[in-house]
């Protein structure tokens, strides 16, 4: 990224929808309570609002998402785009959002995405689409995989690798249920142990279920405005430091490695546009599709070394009172998933973390927070990074 | 792409119609850049490592050695339901690229990372054929 968009603008609002299942509300109607709900966080009016991204839906027929939900929110905005980097897209639209106010392409950009996934669709007909989403629709589908089986053959490989054990893997969605708990709004807050995980049921070797995001109705929504309209919004500003992403591939056939990813990169990317390191991270909200998952960003991202990731987990340095509590509002494991909203939701809970007040899940002194997000097979990486000053 | 059987069956389009004609005839082959020497997989216009658009179809000794697999429990689709446990791999064929297969034959749950497989055939709809692999060399 050639633009240099340290401290040029912040969140000002953040909202999420009702989550779980809500039957009684569509996607679109998810997606405009959590910008209505975002725009009275930030103290904005709705003709403050002169952007709009919005990610992709499952669930309902629209085809321009962007401008649909501009319509339906009766929004005329000057810049505006549904964007596709799958789990990744809601850091993308951060970095996107950032790189137009600082170019005043806009001033005010409404984030938001969701998706009614848990009542809108079948759970049958949710992993079928994901798997014709996802898997490669010529050399990859024919051989019946499902997006938790390609995650599980990353989880095999690592093993072998690095001999990460099942405990050690069990142990992300235990530390991940017991920071939802902490939340009001989240999906699935009954502790689970080791061997709840264990003994769950089996989706794909050696994944199971409680290994596996949720499948939820939920969106979520931020705004995004300059440093200098930040400081008159009501709440205190999480400004945006460094933003960085690699893509590297979409099917994971085509991946050249499956221990080593994109988000190493997206991360040194990230770090450099702010100016810090991994050291400086007080609190990390990173993509929790599954379990493996995290314990490879951790990794990537500088937090420990390769193959570390798994006793990082298992010694409690992820919990909430650990060197870096990680998923504080339980993840796309516990807290909420839907589409592209699991990501967005990470978004949403490192700006609160940077406001304070959390009760017992607020991390102590949280200056400076972690947002990874990723999309399709670990393909599209990206990372963001956010403090309560500029810096 | 589903068959009379349900198993979704392969589609050729511009890039593969001659990687599915040769599986047909129970060949595997790939698109090797006569620029560069590199194999890619699956087939495209042009070389992705150098973008020659010089590309012959060679044929795959049809060896490699398992990257990586997992035991499905859960199918993905309806059809699958009576496969399940079954294994999808990524195998690493000895020309370079990287492809997915289901590891098939009465040993295949034994499968395990970095053994070696080789290629054979399912029939799907039509008299279409799909490369998949069994273990051991042949």
């Amino acid at each position: 990224m050639t633009i240099q968009l340290r401290n040029k603008t912040a969140i000002v609002g953040v909202g999420e929808s009702d989550i779980g299942k809500v039957p009684h509300m569509t996607g679109l109607g998810l997606n405009a309570q959590a910008a209505r709900r975002a725009l009275d966080d930030a103290g904005l009016q709705v003709s403050d609002i002169d952007g709009l991204l919005t990610a992709y839906s499952f669930t309902e027929p629209y085809f321009m998402l962007g401008t649909v939900l501009c319509e339906y929110l009766g929004l005329k905005p000057g810049f505006c785009s549904a964007m596709i980097a799958g789990g990744a897209t809601p850091a993308v639209m951060l970095g996107h959002a950032a790189a137009a106010i600082a170019t005043g392409m806009a001033t005010t950009v409404l984030v938001c995405t969701g998706e009614n996934r848990a009542t809108g669709l079948s759970r049958d007909d949710a992993v079928s689409a994901l798997a014709a989403a996802v898997g490669h629709p010529y050399f990859e589908l024919p051989y019946g995989p499902s997006i938790p089986g390609c995650y599980a053959m990353i989880a095999r490989r690592y093993m072998h690798e690095y001999g990460i054990s099942r405990e050690q893997l069990a142990q992300v969605a235990v530390t991940t249920r017991r920071h939802a708990s902490l939340h009001p709004n989240s999906h699935m807050k009954k502790p689970i142990t080791i061997a709840d995980v264990i003994d769950s049921k089996p989706i794909a070797a050696p994944l199971n279920i409680l290994d596996c995001c949720l499948i939820s109705d939920a969106a979520g929504a931020f705004i995004v405005t300059s440093a200098e309209r930040a400081r008159d919004c009501r709440r205190k500003p999480a400004y945006v430091l460094g933003v960085g992403e690699r893509h590297t591939h979409e099917h994971i056939l085509c991946a050249e490695s499956l221990v080593h990813f994109g988000a190493e990169d997206s991360g040194k990317a990230a770090y450099a546009m702010a100016g810090l390191g991994p050291q400086d991270i007080d609190v990390a909200q990173l993509y929790d599709c599954f379990s493996i998952v995290p314990v490879i960003e951790l990794e990537e991202l500088g937090f420990c070394q390769p193959g570390e990731g798994g006793a990082f987990y298992a010694q409690g340095h992820a919990d909430v009172g650990g060197k870096l509590p990680i998923n504080t509002h339980g993840g796309m494991l516990s807290h909420a998933h839907a589409g592209a909203t699991g990501g967005l939701l990470g978004i949403v809970e490192a700006v609160q973390q940077l406001r304070g007040g959390l009760g017992e899940r607020q991390v102590e002194g949280a200056e400076v927070a972690l947002v990874h997000n990723e999309g399709g097979v670990l393909s599209s990486h990206c990372t963001v990074i956010i403090a309560n000053s500029p810096r | 792409m589903a068959n009379e059987s349900g198993y979704p069956a392969p589609v050729p389009n511009a890039d593969s119609k001659p990687y599915w004609e040769a599986a047909t005839r129970e060949e595997l082959v790939l698109k090797r850049c006569s620029s560069c020497g590199k194999h890619h997989f699956p087939p495209r216009h042009l070389c992705p490592a150098c973008w020659s658009d010089k590309l012959e179809w060679t044929k795959s000794a049809g060896t490699g050695v398992v990257y990586t697999f997992t035991i499905m429990q859960r199918a993905p689709m309806p059809v699958f339901a009576q496969r399940v446990p079954y294994v999808v791999a990524l195998v690493d064929l000895e020309e370079g690229p990287r492809m997915m297969a289901n590891i098939v034959g009465d040993d295949a749950l034994q499968t395990t990372v970095g053994e070696r497989v080789h290629v054979c055939f399912e029939e799907r709809a039509g008299g279409a054929k799909l490369p998949q692999f069994r273990r051991g060399t042949r």
